[in-house]
């Protein structure tokens, strides 16, 4: 079972959910393995200080030049859909933070005058805690390309176990390498005008996917009952409610785990998660 | 020596651009004949990365022998520099005022970019 925890707009409460979630399963005894997919800004181990046990760097070929058999003919450039390689005066110029790795200047090159060469891009971090096992990927600094690093890390998703994955924010490249293959989407949202705004994105990008979904409201407020109604409007399954409450905040601030610090809250975990794995069997 | 200034409209008292690769149009200086022709850098100014390269290309193309810009980042300044087009950087007020500067010889060629990929 992989539940991936996604949300559109940023800060409405993923990792919150994702830590807790994945504590109170395993201190009910389930196996359970997350996976922090927020490569930009991952802090689920913040959470869990967990012992590292593994670290492996993720590559990305980018194209090298052999300059005694470039010609400087220039069909690599006509072929880059990302203006990553080119010839600029007398010298064949590549550009490796514009590169897709898509191979296509080395198919091309009449020269065959392309080789490819890893380039590091992020690195991925296993380790347990007494709480959990966790996998943090990293994007290195400067590196525009998360796909790359979340795809590495989801090859270590152990079917036996229950798989958390935290996803980044947002809707695009990333969050969909975080969220395709996965069983069910929970979607946080913030009771406000913009967590409402980028809820109805986000629910746009699951329903392209065919990934079963339901939202979590997170800050909920009876002030703001628009994004509830959203929901029951659009026939969309709310999971859960969780109150807009200072104590939380401070919890969460602190870095500690709110099942921890106010244990009623297992059960609200344990109990979305077996909401959860009812609708996903659907 | 044919000069480009990337500029926010098509005049000479167009202010120069913050940015050279997102730059709308660019300027291009005759100083033999005295004549300004202008290109449009419509196709770029919206590209999602990699504007900096394909705005080198477009003044390279547009047969620019040199620069004469605001800013210029490091993978424009790579692909001028391989080019073998000197890069000016630090010009400010119009496109007029930019080639009265060159011509008074008061300015010397950048040896770097002056600024981050994605600085503004």
């Amino acid at each position: 079972m992989i539940i991936s925890i996604a949300s559109g707009k940023g800060g409405t409460g993923k990792t919150l959910l994702a830590t807790n979630l994945a504590a109170a399963l395993t201190e009910s005894g389930h196996v359970v393995h997350l996976l922090d997919c927020d490569v930009e800004a991952p802090n689920d181990h913040l959470f869990f200080k967990p012992v590292i046990e593994s670290r492996t760097d993720v590559v990305m070929p980018v194209p090298a030049i052999d300059h005694n058999r470039c010609n400087l003919c220039n069909r690599c450039n006509e072929v880059c859909a990302y203006h990553a390689i080119g010839v600029f005066g007398k010298s064949v110029l590549v550009f490796p933070e514009l590169c897709h790795s898509c191979g296509g200047c080395v198919v091309a090159c009449p020269q065959a005058a392309i080789m490819e060469t890893d380039k590091v891009t992020g690195n991925i971090e296993t380790g347990h805690s007494s709480a959990v096992k966790l996998t943090t990927g990293f994007l290195l600094i400067g590196e525009a390309k998360a796909p790359p690093v979340i795809n590495e890390m989801k090859k270590c998703i152990d079917p036996a176990a229950i798989t958390i994955i935290d996803a980044p924010p947002g809707a695009s490249c990333p969050v969909i390498a975080a969220i395709k293959d996965t069983d069910y989407v929970v979607l946080v949202a913030e009771a406000s005008p913009f967590g409402l705004h980028d809820l109805k994105i986000a629910v746009q990008v699951v329903k392209k996917l065919h990934i079963p979904f339901g939202v979590v409201i997170n800050k909920a407020d009876s002030a703001y009952p628009n994004v509830l109604h959203y929901c029951i409007t659009e026939n969309i399954h709310v999971l859960s409610e969780l109150p807009f409450d200072l104590t939380i905040a401070k919890i969460y601030s602190g870095g500690c785990l709110l099942v921890d610090r106010l244990p009623d809250y297992k059960k609200v975990f344990i109990a979305l998660y077996n909401n959860i794995k009812e609708l996903a069997a659907v | 020596m044919r000069l480009a200034i990337p500029c926010n409209e098509q005049k000479l008292t167009a202010l120069l651009g913050p940015q050279f690769g997102r730059a709308a149009f660019f300027a291009i200086y005759d100083p033999d004949s005295r004549t300004v022709e202008y290109i449009s850098n419509s196709q770029v100014v919206n590209t999602p990365s990699g504007a900096g390269v394909q705005a080198a290309r477009h003044i390279i193309d547009a047969g620019a022998a040199a620069l004469l810009s605001a800013h210029c980042g490091p993978k424009a300044f790579r692909a001028l520099q391989a080019a073998g087009i000197p890069v000016y950087v630090g010009l400010t007020g119009t496109v007029q005022e930019a080639i009265d500067k060159y011509n008074s010889g008061a300015i010397q060629p950048a040896t770097n970019a002056d600024v981050e990929g994605h600085w503004a």
